[in-house]
């Protein structure tokens, strides 16, 4: 996970040596999948019928948090924050099911690639704002929270429009197997497409670098405002997919921003992502918003009163930090 | 804002500068007066005492918010579990009204607040977690307990207390909010114990340098426990207030108010990296953006025009702040 380190990638030789490094560099997100394989073998104890309909039932409800989720840890990688990520997410849905409804199928086609399109200028208008004004990223997202939020409410008033029956049928239902949902494919797909090759690239190491010391990298050489703008642009197109799942998932178009912005947040965190900036990566909080969403259905399936999941979902925020932070005083005390 | 540092005049573009750094509270007031102006311009003859007044009476709730952020923000934090706290509080007093009464309801508000506050100050204090992320992981909490307790207390009638509606909500002589009986002595308290207080300075000092404040012999994480305590105790009376103010007792009735908390305070000139700011600055942040959405309301602008103002007003202060303060 810390590859932006490279504090154990000296290590070579054995495959034993080897094997152990990379155990040590994903420690984080090997141990949060261990919670989630728990978890699951937790939830199918409780309730015996939990089969492939609720894993189906699990993918497309995490979708949309979970490319919220890889979104946020785009920029937060970088260094920045993006409190507009539920905005955007709202925009990008409404004008995708406003600009679909009644239209033909290959019409959508157009409006996706779009949506696509314009939500890396929304993002790149947030970083771009924020490398002008030199104003503090957490204050310009919040601010920008507000101007696209309006803009959504200025496209649909009420949740309406439509969405193209190829873009429902790309989500929704089983993928050949009837174990592995469409989501869960679309989800991967998409990390593949644009995380993947990303962090290999010069722009994905220069986006760790203006995480983990600006000055460094402004002395090594690497654009930061430039950076920035890469970040925060595929930060909105990352929210640009959230919003079409959720056009996708539900048919429609909500202009009112869910609780994405905050949960990706949450997620993030839960995934190792420093909010210092320059650790991490996308799969730890894919995986946090999967632990997330699995203990707010476990806790329906015990019949608890569901609002006790949020105030679990709190608490385990606040552990897993506090632990974090507990680690990190006692590596730097050494 | 016309934050003119290339004009001369009577005096140069740095004393300009240095105005707006040292004095935000006098192009502040002219901003406000502005949009007052306007105001008086688009709709003739509305604005007088009376609508002084209604507009007095919206703020206050906003204004003690924004002073939860001030404080945080000061020491280089924020608050983001106001909201909840808030509106946990509102609503704890309207649900034991019919039971135990209005003493006891607030007794309880309160001391959930201060347990919301502790639980956010050790985070931050002696965790070291960040303040966004701990008030966040906390307003999680208050929120799905305050849920949880409004399931467990449907049966019970809720409503706002008398009192409290008076005080949020009616004007001594029909003019002047009551809730002012309420705000003037706390605001009064900020601003002396920000200027005159050890505690007041401590805050600057964390905010500033923390090394340097624990070098000094601050000892920081009882500073801020104490800060987040006190941060919650605000947001409940503003619940008080804004609960008595709608005559609505909702667990989500201040969410919609955290944002434009944390706008009034970037707009009253409080950085957000700490150390600089004050109060003063904050209030006539939390009028700004009260009058800018009344006239918004005014001219018949949708909720949503109204939203990408406030966002863009956000932008050009905090921009224009950063400009002349070269803060980065």
């Amino acid at each position: 996970m810390s590859a932006a380190t490279g504090t154990v990638d000296g290590v070579r030789g054995r495959p034993v040596d080897e094997l152990v490094a990379w155990t040590r560099r994903n420690g984080w997100n090997l141990s949060l999948l261990a919670i989630l394989v728990v978890l699951l073998v937790f939830t199918k104890m409780i309730n015996s019928n939990y089969g492939v309909s609720s894993i189906q039932g699990l993918a497309i409800s995490v979708l949309p948090l979970a490319l919220a989720a890889g979104a946020q840890a785009i920029c937060v990688i970088g260094g920045g924050i993006d409190l507009s990520i539920g905005s955007m997410m709202a925009l990008t849905s409404v004008v995708a099911a406003s600009q679909m409804k009644g239209q033909g199928e290959e019409f959508g086609v157009a409006v996706v690639l779009g949506v696509l399109l314009l939500g890396l200028v929304l993002g790149a208008i947030n970083g771009g704002v924020i490398v002008v004004t030199r104003v503090p990223d957490i204050v310009v997202t919040l601010a920008m929270a507000f101007v696209w939020g309006g803009a959504a409410l200025l496209v649909l008033k009420t949740p309406a429009g439509g969405s193209a029956q190829w873009l429902k049928d790309l989500v929704l239902g089983p993928a050949g197997v009837e174990w592995i949902p469409k989501a869960t494919v679309v989800l991967l797909v998409v990390v593949a497409v644009v995380w993947m090759p990303l962090r290999r690239s010069k722009v994905g190491l220069s986006i760790y670098a203006i995480g983990s010391n600006q000055l460094a990298a402004f002395r090594s050489g690497v654009s930061v405002g430039r950076t920035k703008v890469i970040a925060y642009a595929l930060t909105g197109l990352f929210s640009a997919s959230a919003g079409l799942s959720l056009t996708a998932s539900t048919g429609i178009g909500n202009p009112v921003p869910g609780p994405y912005t905050l949960m990706s947040v949450a997620a993030v965190v839960l995934g190792g992502v420093s909010l210092a900036g320059g650790r991490g990566g996308v799969f730890g909080p894919i995986i946090g918003v999967l632990i997330l969403v699995l203990i707010q259905n476990d806790m329906a399936f015990l019949s608890l009163d569901p609002n006790l999941a949020l105030v679990s979902q709190g608490l385990i925020l606040i552990g897993v930090v506090m632990f974090g932070s507990l680690i990190q005083w006692r590596r730097s005390r050494r | 804002m016309s934050v003119s540092t290339q004009t001369g005049g009577w005096r140069t573009a740095a004393g300009w500068r240095r105005l707006l750094r040292d004095q935000p509270i006098v192009p502040l007031t002219a901003l406000l007066i502005l949009v007052v102006v306007i105001y008086s311009l688009v709709r003739p003859g509305v604005v007088n005492a009376d609508w002084a007044g209604v507009i007095l009476r919206a703020a206050v709730p906003l204004a003690i918010l924004a002073g939860c952020q001030t404080l945080t923000m000061l020491t280089g934090g924020i608050d983001l579990s106001v909201g909840a706290v808030a509106s946990m509080a509102g609503f704890m007093v309207a649900s034991l009204l019919s039971g135990p009464g209005l003493g006891v309801g607030l007794a309880v508000a309160l001391a959930a607040a201060t347990l919301a506050g502790l639980l956010t100050g050790i985070g931050v204090g002696i965790f070291r977690v960040h303040p966004l992320i701990m008030s966040l992981g906390v307003s999680f909490v208050v929120l799905g307990l305050a849920n949880a307790w409004q399931i467990l207390t449907v049966q019970s009638s809720t409503g706002v207390p008398p009192e409290l509606r008076m005080i949020g909500a009616e004007r001594f002589g029909g003019l002047i909010p009551y809730s002012l009986l309420v705000f003037v002595p706390l605001a009064a308290l900020i601003v002396l114990s920000l200027r005159r207080t050890g505690y007041g300075r401590m805050l600057y000092a964390i905010g500033d340098n923390p090394v340097a404040a624990r070098l000094s012999g601050a000892r920081g994480w009882q500073v801020l426990i104490v800060l987040y305590v006190v941060s919650a105790l605000m947001a409940s009376v503003a619940g008080f207030l804004l609960s008595g103010l709608t005559n609505v007792a909702s667990v989500t009735l201040a969410d919609s108010l955290v944002l434009p908390s944390v706008a009034a305070t970037v707009i009253g000139g409080t950085s957000i990296f700490g150390g600089r700011g004050g109060y003063s600055g904050t209030i006539v942040g939390a009028l700004i953006l009260t009058v800018t959405s009344a006239l918004l309301t005014a001219l018949g602008y949708p909720e949503a025009v109204r939203q990408i103002m406030f966002g863009a007003i956000i932008v050009v202060v905090a921009a224009a702040y950063s400009r002349v303060t070269g803060e980065t």
